[in-house]
């Protein structure tokens, strides 16, 4: 019953990828993303990944859509080239499709406990986290406190961006310019 | 029904490959974003679908429950998601720049002006 739920969900996620290729308007693009990204939020709230899924509706569905309107603002939104129909890269990702679909066939089935993934080091974090970190919640526990080094890691990944994004939009020679071209 | 077991996997290599044709056809680089972010989002999917286990919960651990779905992938995904919307923002910044140093977001029109430069 469960799986049926993420079945209809995913078919959901399908039409709507097809309809974010196929369109020009690229405000609706954006809009069908962001109800892409909330698509799939509900989905990992399905599959068990509470932490995930709200993440991924306040950092996928709303940050990131937010970042893309003000992109269009800046630029354009209106996509340029119709683009006419090209048969190599089409059959360059059926072919990378096909591939990848032959490599699923060896894949441990959805839902099946016994999978190796199961087996090595999870089931140790779920009986001793509670008590070594005294969290309940598992992936707050590795998180903060077990993989505390990635989460550094990561937090040093967002300031680099962040440095990025002002050293690109903030230069004051660029300011100069557009004062230049406003007069 | 075995099939219907792998049927997450194959959506989620439908949606990677869908964003993949956005970004090797569509010249818009606006677009081609879009294309790498449905990619990213399909592999958060995978991830989180090996996790599940049939029966379990949300890994908190509670006393009423003893299944409960791997909470690795999870954490993986986390940061995944994080770093994801950060590089995301970069590219869009590089996309704002090169409209006002090209004056358009196209990719034809950006290598025309190239080469007449």
């Amino acid at each position: 019953m469960e799986h049926l739920i993420v079945i209809v969900l995913l078919s959901f996620l399908a039409i709507t990828a097809v309809a974010i290729v196929m369109l020009h308007d690229l405000v609706a693009v954006v809009m069908l993303f962001g109800i892409f990204s909330l698509l799939s939020a509900v989905i990992f709230l399905v599959l068990d990944a509470v932490d995930v899924a709200f993440t991924e509706a306040a950092v996928g569905a709303g940050i990131s859509t937010v970042l893309m309107l003000g992109t269009l603002a800046l630029t354009t939104p209106k996509e340029k080239t119709s683009p006419r129909f090209a048969p190599i890269p089409l059959l360059v990702v059926i072919i990378t499709g096909a591939a990848l679909v032959y490599g699923t066939l060896d894949m441990p089935r959805y839902g099946d406990p016994t999978a190796a993934i199961h087996q090595h080091v999870a089931p140790r974090y779920l009986e001793r986290a509670p008590r070594e970190t005294g969290i309940p919640n598992v992936v707050t526990a590795v998180l903060a406190s077990y993989r505390g080094y990635d989460t550094l890691g990561e937090v040093t990944v967002i300031f680099t961006a962040g440095v990025g994004v002002m050293l690109l939009l903030g230069s004051p020679r660029r300011q100069t310019k557009r004062k230049r071209g406003k007069r | 029904m075995a099939w219907l077991g792998l049927y997450n996997y194959w959506v989620v290599i439908f949606l990677m490959m869908a964003g993949f044709y956005a970004v090797i056809t569509r010249g818009n680089l606006v677009k081609k974003i879009v294309g790498l972010n449905l990619f990213q989002t399909s592999v958060f999917i995978l991830y989180i679908s090996m996790s599940k286990v049939q029966g379990g919960t949300a890994p908190i651990v509670d006393n009423e429950f003893a299944i409960y779905s791997n909470p690795l992938p999870h954490v993986l995904i986390l940061t995944a998601i994080v770093v994801g919307v950060a590089t995301t923002a970069l590219g869009l910044a590089l996309v704002v720049r090169i409209r006002e140093s090209y004056g358009t977001v196209e990719e034809d029109e950006i290598h025309h002006l190239d080469k007449s430069f």
